[in-house]
């Protein structure tokens, strides 16, 4: 192994933020690079700040460094700045430990949680001084392999690919070293051979031992072409978190990042069914961790790291089960440990001085004044709800069965504990959305603020709105996603709306990275050569504002022969091959079809964690099952239901239109016209 | 009644290698990490979002070596010091070594009121020696050296021949010549760069710089900000390395 350390280190003075560069994080095994282990490079394909908190990642490289013959480091993508002079002065992508040239590695896993890094995984590749096409790799160069959310439909990238893990990495990690372990004394195999014996691991699908045909936009079919190629390849799921206490040494970085805290993950999965959401659906069932072993790992992490807040991660923290119980006995530790002379008990600010706990993405129905008053004990960190849609019927047909009095109580409780601002995130472009839908969210913001205003007058109130893109696996992937042009219109509405009350502040993701965003997340293998065009004109770092270039997308798309239309806003019929049917995430495809037809007659869906199964295939597929140490849901109940709400009944928002802005319906308003659209949501738009 | 004096610890540090890449409100942040991981009872501020009170001297520029860095931290009790260095320095990432600690008189000044000057070892590259040699000696000489500086979009001329302090050429380094500067910090300051700048030879670029030392003046005697043991001070000020 060798090291890039010589000729890099005088180009770090001359670039921005060097300590992304250096490593040295507290927590970084550094393992002797013994040329005699199986080596992997772990790749987080964004920056250093955004990258080093990704839990998955860590946790991988974590167990990779515990066995005896393998080992880990880490890479990320170097900013523009410094690749201009790696590129200039012929230094290679390098990991962070040992500066070692990523060629050197005898795999490079890529983390793929965000579709506009996917330009930068080329770019990666290419820095790394591999053959960016999978196609053009023999037995003498690195694997080049992916994981994360993403990898659910992994086909955008197969042309660089050469296999991609579906699910939970914990176990299969060990999997594929044990295939290369035995490959090292194998130097006959061809690569393709090896690639057939990482096929045979389960969780583990190899793109280039299949074929992909086209009728037209469609997928004609997707045919195995070895036997070695399974069918369908099944996704992994690790069935017991507690057996995975990781990671047990979070990296503390020397320099600032994104999460710069401690990250204890409490439970992965979600059941609560909201039909967007692509994490809820790929991740079932829902695995608690024990909640002792979670105080352990706060605790301990606290103490090892020396950070002062941590944050309990999941899709919905506050279900968790106990979830109050578990905050304030992480309190009370955090109190007692910091008072190591006996004296002064009952403050959180002794000795260590404060520690604050935070939730991600509180479901309103679980947030009470208990719960707020637990984390207000220590400082506040800002409160984020996420509502996802303003008008209860649009929440009936995302399954987010949230009625306006429980987000109202959750409001009350946080500004009666003394929050001044809190954050609510909105979708808009949502199936079958009306104007009034939208207009919704800005009643919704206003009647926030005014609950806040009875107990401050600072009380403020933040709406931030995304466009919705539809991910594989979910019910709403056969629906075809609003232009940018409409996804724009409605913002405009919102800030229209929102511009002059005194309070609510607006922010919005960029509509044209949301169209980006959508062709990649269902596109089939042809928008590799979008890809790859994009990438070679100098579009990386797409998730960048300052980056994004929705020109060179277009051009590109224009120029694979492909069409914008079909690729993102068309929508799927029921008997059409999806590129991702050939892969697993547990759901049957009629599950999902039925939970789509329900979604668009407005029928929701309770939470299969504290009613009966659905089949979803989740746990049935796989002879797992949920692991809930409470039988009882939260407060709020589950999906509405459960709480004696009546669901069935809605509750609607007063919205006042102004009388020259009429709701539009979707088909009026930049959707694909009506002829095409699925009979189903002209029916809907009949029942109205 | 007049509030009890502050307990306040001064910590001398180095900070060498790969994290001299590190920015200064990292370093910050280490040190904050470092002193909870020790559990010290350090005073924190109050308000909405209480931060611990540490207060560091001169800021360091990335990419810069220091043998000398201070840090004043505000505690709440008395606390043992032998142990500290040793202590701190193992909560501190590799290149962060603590080599001194010292409790501070009560009303001592704080580093950003008493550091007057440095001493620095600045390497500089694309001369050859004759040339800086001599371009040295003429700095020396010279009465004035005008500066431009653009502060705030606004470019100021400022005479920096009083911040230079000392000036020597130490003798060639790998690719280089190792200058020793005795820059002043204030009332007119002088940075290392700007020393090269002033130089006035085109072409000629920084290399290594490290701090060696920082200055106060404390009865008209120039002194560092944690002193060698001294018997006249008995415990109160102490070196543990
Ligand atoms: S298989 Fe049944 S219990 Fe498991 S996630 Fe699916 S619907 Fe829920």
């Amino acid at each position: 192994m060798t090291s890039v350390w010589p000729q890099l280190e005088p180009l770090l003075p001359k670039v921005q933020k060097p300590a992304r560069y250096i490593g040295g994080e507290d927590g970084a095994k550094a393992k002797f690079p013994d040329p005699s282990l199986v080596s992997w490079c772990f790749i987080y394909p964004d920056t250093y700040e955004i990258g080093l908190p990704n839990q998955g990642l860590q946790i991988l490289y974590e167990i990779v460094n515990e066995r005896p013959d393998a080992r880990a480091d880490r890479s990320y993508a170097p900013w523009g700045d410094l690749e201009e002079l790696m590129r200039a002065e012929g230094v290679p992508l390098f990991s962070v430990e040992h500066h070692t040239p990523a060629a050197e590695f005898d795999v490079l896993a890529f983390n793929l949680s965000a579709e506009l890094n996917y330009t930068n995984l080329v770019n990666c590749i290419d820095l790394a001084d591999l053959p960016i096409h999978a196609a053009d790799r023999d037995r003498s160069h690195t694997l080049v392999i992916a994981g994360g959310h993403c990898t659910y439909n992994p086909e955008p990238l197969a042309d660089f690919l050469d296999a991609v893990v579906l699910g939970d990495g914990e176990e299969v990690v060990g999997e594929i070293t044990d295939v290369l372990v035995a490959a090292r004394n194998r130097p006959e195999l061809s690569r393709r051979q090896v690639l057939e014996r990482l096929a045979a691991v389960e969780g583990v699908y190899v793109p280039s031992l299949y074929e992909m045909t086209y009728d037209g936009p469609r997928v004609a079919a997707i045919t195995p072409l070895s036997p070695a190629a399974p069918v369908e390849v099944p996704k992994r799921t690790v069935a017991d978190l507690a057996e995975w206490p990781y990671p047990r040494e979070q990296l503390v970085p020397l320099t600032e990042v994104v999460h710069d805290r401690l990250n204890v993950e409490v439970f992965r999965g979600c059941t609560r069914g909201c039909r967007f959401c692509q994490a809820g659906m790929i991740t079932r069932p829902v695995r608690e961790r024990p909640a002792d072993q979670v105080r352990t790992m706060v605790a301990e992490g606290l103490r090892r790291t020396g950070y002062d807040e941590v944050t309990l991660t999941s899709l919905s923290t506050a279900d968790f089960s106990d979830v109050e119980a578990v905050v304030a006995g992480i309190m009370d530790d955090a109190d007692g440990g910091a008072d190591g002379n006996g004296a002064g008990a009952g403050t959180a600010d002794t000795g260590c001085g404060p520690v604050s706990v935070s939730l991600p993405s509180l479901r309103v129905d679980a947030f009470g004044v208990g719960i707020a008053a637990q984390l207000q004990r220590a400082r506040r960190s800002g409160l984020t709800f996420a509502p996802e849609a303003g008008s209860w019927r649009m929440r009936r047909i995302i399954n987010k069965l949230i009625a306006e009095a429980d987000l109202y109580e959750a409001v009350e409780a946080a500004y009666s504990q003394g929050w001044t601002r809190v954050k609510l995130y909105f979708l808009t472009g949502l199936p079958s959305e009306t104007d009034e839908d939208t207009l919704a969210i800005a009643e919704l913001a206003r009647q926030c603020v005014a609950i806040g205003k009875r107990h401050t007058n600072r009380a403020s109130v933040t709406v931030s709105v995304g466009g919705f893109v539809p991910k594989p696996f979910t019910p709403f992937q056969w629906f075809g996603q609003n232009t940018s042009v409409e996804l724009q219109r409605k913002i405009n509405l919102l800030r229209d709306a929102t511009r002059k009350m005194k309070g609510v502040q607006l922010k919005w993701h960029d509509p044209k990275a949301t169209l980006v965003e959508g062709m990649a997340s269902r596109g089939d293998r042809r928008m590799g050569a979008v890809i790859e065009q994009v990438w070679r004109n100098g579009g990386t770092f797409q998730e960048w504002s300052e980056h994004f270039d929705l020109d060179l997308w277009l051009q590109a798309v224009d120029d694979a022969g492909l069409s914008v239309d079909d690729l993102c806003h068309r929508h799927r019929v029921e008997d059409e091959q999806l590129p991702w049917d050939h892969l697993s995430a547990g759901l049957h495809k009629d599950f999902l079809w039925q939970d789509w037809q329900d979604a668009l007659a407005e029928v929701g869906l309770e939470d299969c964690r504290w009613t009966p199964c659905y089949d979803c295939g989740a746990c049935t597929g796989y002879g797992i099952e949920h692991v809930v140490a409470s039988a009882t849901p939260p407060a709020g109940g589950s999906q509405g239901t459960g709480s004696g709400q009546d669901w069935r009944n809605p509750q609607p928002v007063a919205v006042t239109l102004a009388p020259s802005r009429p709701a539009t319906t979707p088909a009026a308003a930049g959707q694909p016209v009506a002829a095409d659209r699925p009979a189903e949501h002209r029916a809907l738009e009949e029942a109205r | 009644m007049s509030p009890p004096p502050k307990i306040r610890l001064r910590i001398w540090f180095t900070e060498n290698g790969k994290v001299r890449f590190v920015s200064h409100r990292d370093v910050a942040r280490l040190f904050e990490r470092a002193l909870r991981k020790l559990r010290l009872p350090v005073a924190y501020s109050e308000g909405f979002s209480p931060r611990p009170k540490l207060s560091f001297g001169l800021a360091l520029s990335v990419a810069h070596e220091s043998d000398a860095e201070y840090l004043d931290v505000e505690l709440t009790e008395h606390v043992g010091i032998e142990d500290l260095p040793g202590a701190l320095s193992a909560a501190l990432p590799d290149g962060i070594d603590v080599v001194g600690v010292a409790e501070l008189e009560p009303g001592a000044a704080s580093l950003q009121q008493a550091i007057t000057s440095c001493t620095w070892s600045i390497e500089v590259l694309g001369a050859p020696p004759a040339e800086v040699t001599a371009a040295v000696a003429e700095a020396l000489a010279a009465t004035e050296r005008p500066l431009e500086r653009v502060r705030k979009g606004k470019t100021a001329v400022t005479d920096v021949r009083p911040a230079i302090l000392a000036l020597e050429v130490v003798g060639p380094t790998g690719g280089g010549i190792e200058l020793r500067a005795d820059l002043a910090t204030s009332p007119v300051s002088l940075r290392p760069a700007e020393l090269v700048e002033v130089l006035g030879i085109d072409g000629l670029s920084e290399g290594r710089i490290r701090r060696l030392h920082q200055w106060m003046i404390i009865d008209g005697v120039r002194c560092e900000p944690v002193r060698r043991p001294d018997p006249s001070m008995g415990q109160r000020w102490q070196r543990a390395s």
